[in-house]
């Protein structure tokens, strides 16, 4: 497959610049001799080593559909797209150098790819600075702030923000006005509790603890029994992965369910999975469910797309986005009928699309991906099949109200 | 009232301390014995954590008894830990610290990446047995059933190993072996089979607590890394190759840790390595640990 | 007979060999590592060898100079990348400046966690140090003002430097190389004068026999000391480059597994060694970067790379080829 591919790829070159090294010619001259016809290359950087490598596989998985999509419709003038994946090993530091890779020696025309806001931060700075264009498919709220956001910053995935408001939105009104809150302690998590608060302004939530665990804490019996003891209607899990598995076990295992209902930000397909029964009720928001599919024909084309090229499983919510991260941007090519950065930034600024999950637009002063929110809830007892973990409880249509504005985020309106 | 919080609420996070400590003791001793006794630094430790939790859910599934494969899986991590003493850290007896602590580092590797390719990357749990699921009141408040029990264990276990080591003869062998090897050899008695089982004892352990650990945490992977590094905590502030200093560090880094999680919920974790670098600087040894042994 | 006289005919004049290439050990090196980027395979990986190598060679002053084998080397480099990151990213202080402010930074920390540290021996020495770096560590994730806490910090960006008067592009790879490597080099420089000063005359003592060295009147503790320190300022100028390389400073590089890094490119390399560190450090990056493009389990094969090296070549690459040589 493309990895491999890659790889002989990448021994070729190496050959190569063993014979530069005899000629003594730069390694940037490579880029000269290469002709117009070369593909479209996109670089994918994904952490499929480490806690995260299921979602991470999964978005190869996807995105390479996409590939494969525009590739069999002919590419782009006779270009074919070329997915070049590597390792972030969720680590900002190998992202920052593969991003270094991908960009000097591949010479990738564009970036998707990432699973974790440090990482995409790091992807982003990388890129911005050499004028690339990023499309990053991992959840955070800083990368669109003026700080860190370029006019090369796209955000695929939703933002902590939305989804947090979208989840509070819906669970404030039916579960109840007293909430907790355990939060990891990092940027991720405060933007979580962030957009809980402010969805809850409208309810008039009583928040009556907001805890921080360190990240990647691995007991939380020492934060249980205060939560146990002030009796929440509402305990918003503001973690994510394994800590959100982890936290959920033990809170169920201390007997927190019983009175008070367990919401998260966002719940992971493959994180309930292996967290099995434990997650039986608890709530939370998602990009993506394959459940989807009974009422969006592009939620049921990508299924179909996806088993029928990986023996009948489904897409994942991050597996998903590998797949309209990538798509984006070739459409945009389509579009801009180029693949000159900023004929494709105007390409992508135009596009409204719906790849995989209803209508989706990109917000003008920040590139933020303008879409739906999923609200689920995690099932047990009536699974049908192991792909059947959740039930599609409410949609939250697109709407940048519902976002924070771009004054807010530092732009300019 | 003391600080905003009721005496009950203050009494039951103790009690979660002690609970967490007896976790934290569990996860250290087996570290503790062998870098105490055969001078090995195993970074692998949380690997064999991590396979204990795997085995135990593998045989789980084939049995569908929690107790059968409880008392199975560390025979089975013990014994893996025989091979692994036998032909890889044997040859590197006499060569100081450093390159059991490499081989060991990329065991670990090894150890993890052959799990991901047998069990897959996603997670994988096993369940709390039926009979100690809930909570029980415990007079200031409700308490997880299955972390008192985690108490009774580490309890149980470290009593078997303090009566090994202190009263049995292969105890005296290998207290004798751990002060002076030569002199051991000199009396006729092969200290090699001794510190190979030292070495399966301590992996052993490694794994029975992976198993005990399963239940809270899910099992994954990557479950192992950060045990590692709370085992050396504990392992060092007791003072290395103590039981009873691994005992008394273990219970005070769970007590420390529960304390500041109700002051001050996000300096858990740093509390631990505080609590780590002010016993090292103000007595080096750890509480218990003994002069010399590892000058 | 006429073979064991050939070859002891011959020993004097290989060894000659030897000993002039010790002796020129500061040119040839930097001969190789100005061609040394058209070896890799980009240019990313050869600045990163470049920095990781000067890190390894600063933290083996210590453990291959003076058996103190420190765990909380990962401070020096990361108290170095964070002040110079913060220095450029958040007070728009110049790259050369911000390079003197990170390496000053990472030198006091050395001097603070030196004092503290250095009384205790061995495996001690290990832990307190891995205690301490960790506070680092955990006091610069909670200062998310300044640091970025856990999403690392962005936006150490230098996009042109002036170096006697020329502009130069550092966003160009190789710029970007030649620019490293004059501080690299110049580092390794220093650090090749010390060893050949009479104070590498008395870290060489300690080194034989640290009693005798004690009983000729040598102060250990506080030469001891002075080594912390300077291994502590050459990481520091690592972790600096490192941050004006990567554009981040990323909250890893202040964990113990960095300094575990530095303890196994060093181990890999040869300890002994003044190469070991550098040729390990390249070797440990070059097997973890083929690796992870060929295969996702890469970890199985450097794990096992690590374990076959620990039992048949103990004395680390570097080690295992000047043996090889001398034995010739």
């Amino acid at each position: 497959m493309t990895i491999t591919s890659n790889t002989n790829r990448r021994t070729l070159l190496k050959g190569t610049a063993a014979a530069g090294l005899a000629t003594l010619a730069s390694p940037s001259l490579f880029s000269i001799a290469r002709a117009q016809t070369t593909p479209i290359r996109i670089g994918f950087p994904v952490p499929l080593t480490g806690p995260f490598g299921a979602e991470a596989n999964d978005q190869v998985k996807a995105a390479q559909i996409a590939i494969k999509d525009f590739n069999d419709a002919g590419g782009f003038e006779g270009r074919l797209a070329e997915l070049l994946v590597r390792d972030d090993k969720l680590n900002p530091g190998e992202a920052a150098t593969r991003t270094l890779e991908l960009i000097e020696k591949d010479k990738v025309n564009f970036i998707v790819g990432s699973l974790s806001a440090a990482v995409q931060l790091s992807i982003n700075n990388v890129a911005k600075e050499r004028g690339v264009i990023f499309n990053s498919i991992s959840q955070s709220d800083a990368i669109n702030e003026v700080k860190d956001w370029s006019k090369f910053t796209f955000h695929e995935a939703l933002n902590p923000h939305i989804t947090a408001g979208a989840v509070g939105r819906y669970a404030f009104g039916k579960f109840g006005k007293k909430v907790a809150f355990l939060t990891a302690d990092y940027a991720y998590g405060h933007e979580m509790v962030r957009g809980f608060q402010r969805a809850g302004k409208d309810f008039n939530i009583e928040t009556v603890a907001d805890i921080r665990h360190p990240l990647g804490a691995t007991d939380y019996s020492a934060f249980l029994p205060r939560i146990q003891a002030l009796q929440p209607d509402i305990l918003c899990l503001c973690n994510f992965g394994r800590d959100q598995v982890i936290s959920i076990t033990q809170a169920t295992e201390f007997g927190l369910k019983g009175k008070t209902k367990l919401v998260a930000p966002v719940l992971l397909y493959t994180a309930r999975q292996a967290g099995g029964d434990v997650f039986e009720g608890v709530i939370g928001g998602t990009s993506y469910y394959w459940g989807l599919e009974s009422q969006i024909p592009s939620a049921k084309a990508l299924n179909d797309k996806f088993r029928a090229a990986n023996g009948g499983a489904v897409p994942s919510d991050y597996g998903a986005l590998g797949y309209a991260g990538v798509r984006s941007v070739l459409e945009a090519v389509k579009a801009a009928k180029s693949t000159e950065t900023e004929k494709v930034i105007a390409g992508m600024r135009g596009l409204k699309y719906d790849w995989y999950k209803g209508p989706q637009y990109y917000r003008g002063c920040d590139h933020q991906s303008v879409q739906s929110v999923v609200i689920v809830e995690s099932k047990h007892k009536d699974q049908k099949d192991k792909n059947d973990v959740f039930s599609v409880v409410s949609v939250e249509a697109p709407d940048e109200a519902k976002l924070r504005t771009c004054e807010e985020m530092g732009h300019k309106a | 009232m003391i600080g905003g919080f009721t005496l009950d609420l203050i009494l039951l996070q103790l009690v979660t301390g002690v609970a967490l400590g007896a976790i934290y003791v569990l996860l250290a001793i087996g570290l503790s014995l062998i870098f105490g006794l055969l001078n090995v630094v195993n970074f692998a430790h949380g690997a064999f954590f991590m396979v204990g939790a795997y085995v135990g859910v593998f045989l789980f599934g084939l049995t569908g008894n929690f107790w059968v494969s409880l008392v199975i899986t560390p025979l089975l991590v013990g014994g893996l830990g025989l091979l692994v003493e036998r032909f890889l850290v044997r040859p590197l007896y006499g060569r100081g610290i450093d390159y059991p602590l490499l081989l060991t580092f990329g065991l670990s590797y090894v150890m993890i990446e052959a799990i991901r390719i047998t069990f897959g990357l996603t997670g994988l749990r096993l369940p709390t047995p039926p009979e100690l699921r809930g909570a029980v009141n415990i007079g200031v408040g409700f308490f997880p059933l299955y972390r008192l029990f985690l108490i009774g264990i580490t309890a149980v276990i470290i009593g078997a190993l303090w009566y090994f080591i202190e009263r049995t003869r292969y105890g005296l062998i290998i207290r004798a072996g751990a002060r002076d090897p030569e002199i051991v050899q000199v009396l006729g008695i092969d200290i090699a089979k001794v510190w190979l089982m030292v070495f399966a004892i301590g992996t052993g352990v490694a794994g029975l607590s992976g198993i005990l650990a399963a239940p809270l945490q899910g099992v994954t992977p990557e479950m192992g890394v950060p045990v590692l590094a709370e085992a050396f905590v504990v392992t060092v502030v007791g003072g290395m190759g103590s039981l009873g200093g691994a005992v008394i560090a273990g219970l005070l880094v769970g007590i420390v840790v529960a304390m500041t999680s109700l002051v001050a919920p996000d300096m858990a974790k740093v509390a631990i390595f505080t609590l780590m670098a002010v016993v090292l600087l103000v007595r080096p040894r750890g509480i218990m640990g003994r002069a010399g042994g590892l000058g | 007979m006429s073979s064991a006289a050939s070859s002891s005919a011959e020993t004097p004049v290989k060894l000659h060999w030897l000993e002039t290439a010790r002796q020129y050990r500061f040119p040839l090196t930097l001969a190789f590592l100005l061609i040394f980027p058209w070896l890799m395979p980009y240019e990313a990986l050869a600045v990163n060898i470049l920095i990781l190598g000067l890190y390894a060679l600063g933290f083996n002053l210590v453990f291959g100079y003076t058996g103190l084998l420190s765990f909380g080397h990962a401070a020096f480099l990361g108290t170095g990348a964070y002040a110079c990151g913060i220095a450029v990213a958040n007070y728009g202080i110049g790259w050369f400046a911000a390079i003197l402010i990170g390496t000053t930074v990472a030198t006091l920390t050395a001097a603070i966690m030196g004092v503290l540290a250095i009384r205790t021996r061995g495996i001690y020495f290990a832990m307190v140090t891995l205690a301490l770096s960790m506070c680092v560590y955990y006091t610069l994730y909670q200062m998310q003002w300044l640091t970025g806490g856990e999403n690392g910090l962005r936006g150490v960006n230098i996009k042109t430097i002036s170096v006697l008067g020329f502009e130069l592009s550092f966003i160009n790879p190789t710029v970007k190389y030649y620019v490293v490597l004059a501080f690299v080099a110049t580092a390794i420089w220093l650090f090749s004068r010390l060893l050949a000063s009479p104070f590498g005359a008395v870290l060489e003592a300690i080194r034989e026999n640290e009693e005798r060295a004690k009983a000729c009147g040598y102060d250990v503790a506080r030469t001891k000391l002075l080594i912390f320190i300077i291994s502590g300022a050459i990481c520091g100028l690592a972790g600096a480059l490192n941050a004006l390389h990567l554009s981040i400073v990323p909250i890893e590089t202040l964990h113990y597994t960095t300094s575990g890094q530095a303890v196994m490119m060093a181990l890999l390399g040869g300890m002994g060694t003044f190469f070991g560190p550098f040729i390990g450090a390249a070797t440990f990056l070059l097997i973890q970067d083929v690796a992870s493009t060929i295969t996702s389990h890469w970890q199985l094969f450097v794990g096992m790379i690590f374990i076959a090296f620990v039992l048949f070549f103990p004395k680390g690459i570097w080690g295992s080829i000047l043996h090889w040589l001398e034995q010739r």
